[in-house]
């Protein structure tokens, strides 16, 4: 067990490409910590590095203290999970799970002490004489996990490691992960591309796009103070609401009508290089049906009406998707997580806002509703280098902030 | 329906195989047939022969000829199989595994060597190998040999070597392996299969040349037996040699049977099934 510690470790691949570039990052010993990006920022190449896999091109990387740039990775002592899985399929199960283990010059009754050990954590005792070609996914899954495990490493990488797995496998293997990283206390990176295991599964998230850190912090903190543009549209799902605002008078001017700001923001926008356009950000849940919000709460927000265009009842509560007109918010991030999930979530023509309302709100499809949203949880973006200008020492004050 | 089809499809498919077994063994089982034959008997068109004999296979182990073509054709072919299969397992690896400059030209032109029309070289080849002396010795046919063998090798290995998921070499190296022991205990195995494919169509190869044999060369000292079969006369001069040529034929193709069977067993296909998802 150790801590990993990433120095301005940077990757340039022989075309030219940087995929990494100056990561920083400190994960402690036994921590937890997710790696997640769109697709080709820089994920599997940063786990790579850090397995000994990937040369790194420049920075340092510390392992238990160690820099351990240019040792093999047979020498960091650290167990790696595949998306592919990679077991090794003329083999058994407990072959493949020996296999580090014999590498490692154990006698065999040690090794077989270990590999029972591991299998029933497992629950992979009754197929330890299979070979792989004859395992379900679920089950290759867990040998792959088990190959890791059997011989305590300093830490375990992982990368995507669930992705191939059906959905329902999939949420049932996240608790067995979860489990027995709290179990073992092992230091694990763990890159995924899936929202609900990175607000899940980690203690920390780190959030990459095109090869940088974007911010590193629980999950619950890049949800409720994302430092900028990319990491707010980033996470949550559904994801939060961007709406093109104009500053006028010390005033926003959107299409939800007219935003005040506290005396913070509004000093912040008469500086001589202010935006003149920024991008209001609002999550879903930060609106409520105006007839449901009492007097108090009424005065920390602002009302407006649209027309209603999809009521979808969940139960517990209302997704409710209003017609917005006006300019749609635009920016390079938005485009950039538009293009990831391929979703027209970001790219609704501005014109299409998720709201999650109460289940008793009485929103009918295509009649014109009237809307309240917590000025208080509302986010600013400066479109040109997405900053959030709501954010103060790292927490989000809203637009009112003093 | 669906059934009914896939039924009517065997039967066609099971009699189309029927036929093309048949046109090939028919041949085959008749130089067997006329190998145990007497010289009385040799023409008389009957498939089974009415006397047996084994005077024909006497006949080729006595005579010095034969027996030193043999031990050619067996040297040579193993010698130029080995070589060719050891290059060829080097460039495929290279060519399935890194992206060097050159790959695309390598490849072409390996594919050009082994489009190139073999006669068109015959008579420079020779030329050459009398000036460098290799003329009628076993590297002067082991070299023609493993330039010819060498595409056909370099494809067949890369073709099966681009299925071997390389993630399993990764996993093995996380796991403590070093790129030895990644190679020998983890892809090796798996590239056994390819290996021995592709030594068997080599190994073919080599052994069932003629043009280069006779061209290359020209006494016992490095003549291989489909050569030797041409200038097989029988003890005399009045005897006709049918006899004895047949059962060298069949002599020669014990060989690749055994080659072919020994190594099969090796041959097992999806050996790589299971080691990664999709
Ligand atoms: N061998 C290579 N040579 C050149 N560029 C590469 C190489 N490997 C990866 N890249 C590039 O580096 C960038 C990062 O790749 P990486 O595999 O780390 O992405 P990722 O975040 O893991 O993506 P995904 O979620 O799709 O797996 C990509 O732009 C990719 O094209
Ligand atoms: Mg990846």
């Amino acid at each position: 067990m150790a801590d990993i510690v990433l120095d301005k470790v940077s990757k340039r691949f022989p075309d030219g490409t940087t995929a990494v570039q100056d990561v920083d990052l400190e994960i402690a010993d036994g921590e937890f910590v997710i790696l997640v990006g769109p697709s080709g920022c820089g994920k599997s190449t940063t786990l790579n590095m850090i397995a000994g896999l990937e040369d790194i091109s420049s920075g340092e990387l510390r392992i238990g203290g160690e820099r351990v740039n240019d040792k093999a990775p047979r020498d960091r002592d650290i167990a790696m999970v595949f998306q592919s899985y990679a077991l090794y399929p003329n083999m058994s199960v407990r072959e493949n799970m020996a296999f580090p283990l014999r590498l490692a010059k154990l006698d065999k009754e040690t090794i077989n002490q270990k590999v029972d050990e591991a299998a029933k954590v497992l629950e992979l005792t009754a197929l330890l004489d299979r070979k792989p070609a004859n395992l379900s996914g679920g089950q290759r899954q867990r040998v792959a996990m088990g190959r890791a495990i059997v011989r305590q490493p300093k830490a375990f990488l992982m990368d995507e490691p669930l992705s191939n797995l059906d959905a329902k496998l999939r949420v049932q293997m996240r608790t067995v992960v979860s489990r027995l990283q709290k179990q073992l206390g092992t230091t694990t990176v763990y890159v995924t591309h899936d929202q609900t295991e990175a607000m899940t599964l980690g203690d920390r998230v780190v959030i990459m796009r095109g090869g940088a850190v974007q911010q590193v912090g629980p999950p619950q903190e890049l949800y409720d103070h994302p430092r900028n543009l990319f990491v707010a549209g980033f996470i949550g799902s559904p994801s939060m609401n961007f709406v093109h605002a104009v500053v006028e008078d010390g005033r926003l001017r959107t299409a939800l009508g007219d935003v005040p700001v506290g005396d913070r923001i509004r000093r912040e926008l008469e500086a001589g290089d202010a935006p003149k356009e920024l991008i209001l950000g609002i999550r879903p849940e930060h609106f409520e049906d105006a007839a449901l919000v009492d007097d108090e709460t009424r005065r920390r927000g602002m009302e407006f009406e649209a027309p209603v265009d999809i009521v979808e009842s969940m139960g517990s509560d209302k997704y409710v998707y209003f017609t917005v007109e006006g300019e749609r918010a635009s920016a390079a991030e938005l485009e950039e997580l538009a293009a990831d999930t391929g979703a027209a979530d970001f790219a609704g023509g501005g014109s299409n806002l998720v709201t999650r309302l109460s289940a008793e709100s009485s929103a009918r499809e295509g009649e014109t509703r009237r809307a309240w949203f917590n000025l208080e949880k509302i986010h600013l973006f400066d479109p040109g280098s997405g900053r959030n200008l709501t954010l103060q020492e790292g927490r989000s004050a809203g637009a009112l902030a003093d | 329906m669906a059934v009914e089809t896939t039924t009517r499809a065997k039967v066609r498919w099971g009699l189309l195989d029927v036929v093309v077994v048949v046109f090939a063994l028919v041949p085959v089982l008749w130089i067997a047939s006329l190998s145990f034959k007497t010289p009385a008997t040799l023409t008389d068109g009957k498939f089974w022969p009415r006397e047996w004999t084994l005077d024909n296979y006497r006949t080729i182990f006595d005579t010095d000829q034969f027996v030193r073509a043999l031990v050619n054709s067996i040297g040579i072919a193993l010698i130029a199989t080995t070589i060719a299969v050891v290059l060829g397992a080097m460039a495929a690896y290279a060519i399935s595994r890194l992206d060097f400059p050159g790959k695309k030209l390598l490849v072409g032109v390996s594919l050009l060597i082994a489009m190139f029309p073999q006669v068109s070289l015959v008579s420079p080849l020779f030329e050459i190998e009398r000036q460098l002396g290799l003329f009628d010795t076993w590297p002067g046919l082991i070299l023609p040999y493993i330039t010819f063998a060498l595409p056909l090798a370099i494809y067949t290995l890369s073709a099966f070597f681009k299925q071997i998921p390389w993630d399993l070499e990764k996993a093995a190296k996380m796991d403590g392996a070093t790129q030895a022991q990644a190679f020998r205990r983890v892809i090796a195995p798996l590239a056994a299969p390819g290996v021995f494919t592709t030594a068997i169509l080599v190994f073919i190869f080599c052994w069932n040349d003629f043009l280069f044999a006779i061209t290359l060369t020209s006494t016992e000292r490095s003549r291989t037996v489909p050569v030797a079969l041409q200038f097989f006369t029988g003890e005399s001069q009045f005897e006709d040699p049918t006899g004895a040529i047949c059962a060298a034929a069949v002599v020669i193709t014990v060989p690749i049977i055994l080659f072919v069977l020994f190594f099969q067993r090796r041959i097992v296909s999806g050996l790589t099934s299971g080691a990664v998802k999709g």
